[in-house]
C-alpha cells in the first residue's frame, strides 16, 4: 500500500543550499540493480482479460504526438479525428488522452477537438533544446496558453542542470509553473542527456519540488529517449515523493515507444513500482505517434482472436 | 482530468493505492511439452536398465502433491555395476585429445538449449519451483557451464596446475534437489572437460531432470559409461560414496550429511569436496541503493522458495534505517506472487517436499517461541501440496534458533547493527560461511566490509548471482572446494 497523507506536504524550498541538502540525501541507484529489475518485470506475462484492459488503459494513455517541421492544419485535423475516435469501425474504443503539437498549432487542434474529452497540449519553452532566455520560453508558454492548450510540456535546462546549477533549473520550472496557470505542466527531464540513473532520481525530484503535475522522460529528439530502467528510476521517484508529500506527480513516457508489448511492459512498471494510482491517463501517459496504430491492431486481434491487418487502421 | 476516457474501469480498480494493481489472469506455460514414462531406469553404460531388485519409488510434484512417475531405487549392485562402467569408460575418455572432449560438451549445450523449455517445464513439475526461474536461470546457467567448461577442455595444460594434469578417474557426485539440473550441470562439466568419468546420483525428490539429462547425453552420443546415474535415496548416495571403485566424491546438500561423507571417507584419504549448508548475511547500510537493496533482500530469501545454500536468509540492517528498510521490504513481500509454479507470473513457487515444509514450520514456530515478531503476507495459497507463505522476522536475537540455524525456506531473519565492526561481527557469528551480501554506495567500505567476511562468496549491491566462469562455495561449515570457473577444474584433477 502507498499510503498518501491527506494533506499536501511538499516541502518550501528556500535556497539552492536547501535544494541540494535535499536531492543529496537521496538513496542512489545501483544501474546493475535497477536493469535487472527492470528486466525481470519485462518477463510478466498479462494475458487475456488482463491484456485486453491494458490495452484499453494504454490507448486510453497515449498523447498522440506529431512535433516535425513539416506539421500542417491539415495534419493536425486528421490526427483530432483519430484521437476522437482511435478505431473507426469500433466506438467502445477509448478516446486517446491528448493531443500533442508545437504551440502554433494548438489552435488549430482546439477547434477539432471541441465537445471531445481529448485535452490539447502543447511543447514550449523552446522545445526540444530548451536554448532560450527564460523571457523567451514564458513567452512560448503564454502563447500556448492563449490558443487554448490544456497540458504544458517544457523542457528542463539540461546544460544547467549538469553544470549544477540547480537553483536555475529550479527558478525556471517554478516560472513556467506560474506561467501554465491552471494548464497541467509536464516537466520533461531528457534523460538521454542526463545519462546516469543518481542524475534522473535528482532531476525527478527537484522538478515536482519545482511544482509539476508530471514528469516526462524525453522529446524524443535525441538518441536515447524512455527506457524501462529509467522509468522504473521515475516510478519509484513519483512514489516516494507521494509518500512523503502527499501529492501525486504524474509520468509520461515519450520516444521510441512504437509497439503495444512495450507499452504492457511499462503499464506493468507502473503497476507493480507504483501502484495503481498510476494506472490511470491522469497520472501516466505515453507520448507516442505510431504506438496508437499497434495498440489498436492488438486489440482487434485480442477481441476477433485472429491477427489484424494494418489496413484496418487509419494511417493518421 | 474532467472526463476520464474509460472511467468505468477506474473506479472498479478503486482509486486505492495497492501494488501489483494490474491483477494478472493465470498465464500457465503447457505442461504438454513434456511426456513422461510410467517408469525410468537406472542409466548404466550407455543404456537405460532396471535395477537388480526391481524397486522403485514415486516422485510427486510438490505443487499439488500428486506423483508423477516411477524411478528405480538403485541397490548396492546397480551402483556397482554403474562404477565398473565408468570405470571401464574411464582409460578411453582420459585418453581423448581435449578438444574432442570439448565436442562433447559442446553438444550437450547446444542440445539443453534446444530442449530449454522441456526442460524448464519439467524441472518445475518435479521441484515446485516457479517456470520464471526454471525457464531463465537454471536451464541457461546449465547450459552455460557446459559451454564454458568445454572451452577449457584443451586447454588444462595452460590453467595453473601444471604442464599435464591428469583426472581423477571416476566420480561419484551427489547432488541436491533445489537446482537439480543445474547441480549436475555443476558436477558433470568439470569433471568430463577434465577427463574423469561419473557416476551421477541425483537427489531423491528430484530425479527427473538428471534422467532427461541422461537422454541428452545419448543425443549427444557421449560414448557409453562416461556417465551414469543411478537414482535412489541416501542407502544409494551412501553405496556409491563407499565404493572402492570410486576415486573422487563431490558432494552438494546438507551440512549434516557432509560430516557424514567426510567421515565414511577419513581412513581412505579419497579427494573430497563439498559444497553444504549456509546461513548468509544481507547486510545493508545507511548508504545503501536502497530500491536495490530491497530487491537483492528479496532475491536473496525468497528466490527458489529460500531453498539455496547461499541464501541471505540473515538481514543485518543499519539502526537508523532498519524502520525504512522494513517498511518497504513489507511492502514488497506482500506484493510476491505466490502459487502455480508453471505460471509465468508466479513469483515464489511450492515448497519441495512434505519433510521440507515440516522442517520450515518447526524452526518458524521456534522463532515465535523464543519471541522474535513474525511478519508472514496474507497470500493466498493453494489448497493441495506444500505450501509456505514468505515470511519476515523481526526483534530477532543472535542467539535465536531462526538466527542460527539454516531454514532453507523463505524465512528472513533480521538484526540490527550500529557500527561496520558490529555489522561484521555479527555476519560472521555463525557456524557456516558460503556467501554474504554487502549494500553500500561506498567503495570502500565495501571492500572493508568483504575483507573481513568469513564466507566463500561476498557479493556487492548483489545477491544470489551465478555465473559459470565465476568460482562459488563456502569455507567453515559451508564445506571446501570450488565450483565453477578456473577454479572448478581443480578438484578434478590429480594435481
Amino acid at each position: 500500500m502507498v499510503e498518501i497523507p491527506s494533506r499536501s506536504r511538499v516541502p518550501q524550498v528556500g535556497s539552492e543550499a536547501q535544494l541540494r541538502t535535499v536531492l543529496a540525501a537521496l538513496s542512489g541507484v545501483d544501474a546493475v540493480g535497477v536493469t535487472a529489475r527492470a528486466a525481470k518485470l519485462a518477463t510478466r506475462s498479462p494475458k487475456r482479460e488482463t491484456k485486453a484492459r491494458a490495452l484499453d488503459l494504454a490507448i486510453a494513455m497515449v498523447d498522440l504526438t506529431t512535433l516535425e517541421g513539416a506539421d500542417t492544419p491539415g495534419h493536425v485535423a486528421a490526427l483530432c479525428a483519430k484521437a476522437r475516435r482511435p478505431d473507426a469501425e469500433d466506438a467502445t474504443c477509448p478516446p486517446v488522452a491528448a493531443i500533442c503539437v508545437y504551440p502554433d498549432l494548438v489552435a488549430t487542434a482546439r477547434a477539432h477537438l471541441a465537445g471531445s474529452p481529448v485535452r490539447v497540449a502543447s511543447v514550449a519553452t523552446a522545445f526540444p533544446a530548451g536554448r532560450a532566455s527564460l523571457p523567451v520560453k514564458l513567452a512560448d508558454v503564454a502563447e500556448a496558453r492563449a490558443a487554448g492548450a490544456d497540458e504544458i510540456d517544457m523542457v528542463i535546462d539540461r546544460g544547467a542542470f549538469l553544470s549544477g546549477r540547480l537553483g536555475q533549473v529550479f527558478e525556471e520550472i517554478v516560472a513556467v509553473k506560474e506561467a501554465c496557470g491552471s494548464a497541467h505542466l509536464k516537466v520533461i527531464l531528457e534523460t538521454g542527456e542526463l545519462v546516469t540513473y543518481d542524475n534522473v532520481r535528482r532531476a525527478s525530484w527537484l522538478a515536482m519540488l519545482a511544482g509539476a503535475d508530471f514528469i516526462k522522460t524525453s522529446t524524443g529528439k535525441v538518441a536515447v529517449s524512455a527506457t524501462p530502467p529509467v522509468a522504473l528510476v521515475m516510478l519509484e521517484a513519483v512514489r516516494d515523493f507521494a509518500e512523503s508529500t502527499g501529492q501525486v506527480v504524474g509520468v509520461k513516457l515519450a520516444g521510441g515507444i512504437r509497439s503495444a508489448k512495450e507499452a504492457l511492459r511499462y503499464l506493468v512498471l507502473a503497476s507493480e513500482t507504483a501502484g495503481s494510482a498510476w494506472l490511470e491517463p491522469r497520472t501516466l501517459r505515453f507520448g507516442a505517434s505510431s504506438l496508437l496504430t499497434d495498440l489498436l491492431l492488438q486489440r482487434r486481434s485480442q477481441r476477433t482472436g485472429v491477427y489484424a491487418r494494418r489496413e484496418h487502421v487509419s494511417v493518421e | 482530468m474532467s472526463s476520464e476516457p474509460n472511467g468505468q474501469e477506474l473506479a472498479r480498480a478503486g482509486r486505492v493505492s495497492r501494488l501489483g494493481a494490474l491483477e494478472y489472469a493465470p498465464a500457465p506455460e503447457s505442461a504438454a511439452i513434456v511426456s513422461l514414462a510410467d517408469a525410468y531406469g537406472l542409466y548404466i553404460d550407455g543404456h537405460f536398465t532396471d535395477p537388480e531388485r526391481h524397486e522403485s519409488f514415486s516422485t510427486l510434484n510438490p505443487a499439488t502433491a500428486a506423483p508423477l512417475t516411477r524411478v528405480a531405487r538403485a541397490s548396492a549392485a546397480d551402483v556397482d555395476a554403474a562404477v565398473e562402467a565408468a570405470r571401464r569408460a574411464a582409460p578411453a575418455w582420459a585418453a581423448l585429445p581435449g578438444a574432442e572432449r570439448a565436442k562433447y560438451l559442446f553438444r550437450i549445450s547446444r542440445i539443453i538449449q534446444e530442449r530449454q523449455r522441456e526442460l524448464a517445464v519439467l524441472e518445475t513439475l518435479d521441484n515446485g519451483k516457479p517456470i520464471r526461474e526454471t525457464r531463465d536461470i537454471d536451464v541457461p546457467l546449465a547450459a552455460g557451464h557446459f559451454f564454458y567448461y568445454a572451452g577449457w577442455a584443451d586447454k588444462l595444460a595452460f590453467a595453473g596446475f601444471g604442464s599435464d594434469p591428469r583426472p581423477r578417474g571416476v566420480v561419484g557426485q551427489i547432488i541436491p534437489w533445489n537446482f537439480p539440473l543445474l547441480m549436475a550441470a555443476w558436477k558433470l562439466a568439470p569433471a568430463l572437460a577434465t577427463g574423469n568419468t561419473c557416476v551421477l546420483k541425483p537427489a531423491e525428490t528430484t530425479p527427473l531432470s538428471a534422467l532427461a539429462l541422461a537422454d541428452i547425453l545419448e543425443q549427444a552420443e557421449l560414448p557409453p559409461g562416461v556417465v551414469n546415474i543411478v537414482t535412489g535415496d541416501g542407502a544409494t548416495g551412501a553405496d556409491l560414496v563407499g565404493h572402492p571403485g570410486i576415486d573422487k566424491v563431490a558432494f552438494t546438500g546438507s551440512t549434516e550429511v557432509g560430516r557424514q561423507i567426510q567421515r565414511r571417507l577419513a581412513a581412505r584419504g579419497l579427494p573430497l569436496t563439498l559444497e553444504l549448508g549456509g546461513k548468509g548475511a544481507n547486510i545493508v547500510f545507511d548508504d545503501a541503493p536502497l530500491d536495490e537493496a530491497i530487491e537483492g533482500i528479496i532475491d536473496g530469501i525468497f528466490f527458489n522458495q529460500g531453498h539455496v545454500c547461499c541464501a541471505g536468509s540473515r538481514l543485518l540492517v543499519h539502526e537508523g534505517i532498519a524502520d525504512e528498510v522494513l517498511r518497504r521490504l513489507r511492502r514488497r513481500v506482500d506484493q510476491l506472487r505466490v502459487g502455480d509454479p508453471l505460471d509465468k507470473n508466479t513469483d515464489v513457487g511450492a515448497i519441495n517436499s512434505a519433510a521440507q515444509l515440516a522442517r520450515i514450520e518447526e524452526l518458524v514456530a521456534a522463532g515465535e517461541a523464543e519471541g522474535a515478531t513474525r511478519y508472514t503476507s496474507a497470500c493466498p495459497l493453494p489448497a493441495a501440496g506444500y505450501w509456505f507463505a514468505p515470511t519476515v522476522f523481526t526483534d530477532v536475537a543472535p542467539a535465536h534458533r531462526i538466527a542460527r540455524e539454516e531454514i532453507f525456506g523463505p524465512v528472513l531473519s533480521v538484526m540490527t547493527f550500529r557500527t561496520p565492526e558490529e555489522a561484521v561481527a555479527k555476519a560472521n557469528d555463525t557456524t557456516y560461511g558460503l556467501a554474504c551480501g554487502v549494500w553500500s554506495e561506498k567503495g570502500s567500505r565495501t571492500l572493508w566490509v568483504a575483507q573481513r567476511l568469513r564466507a566463500g562468496v561476498v557479493w556487492a549491491n548483489a545477491y544470489n548471482r551465478f555465473d559459470p566462469a565465476s568460482p562459488f562455495g563456502g569455507v567453515r561449515e559451508s564445506g571446501f572446494g570450488r565450483e565453477g570457473g578456473r577454479h572448478g577444474l581443480e578438484a578434478y584433477l590429480g594435481v
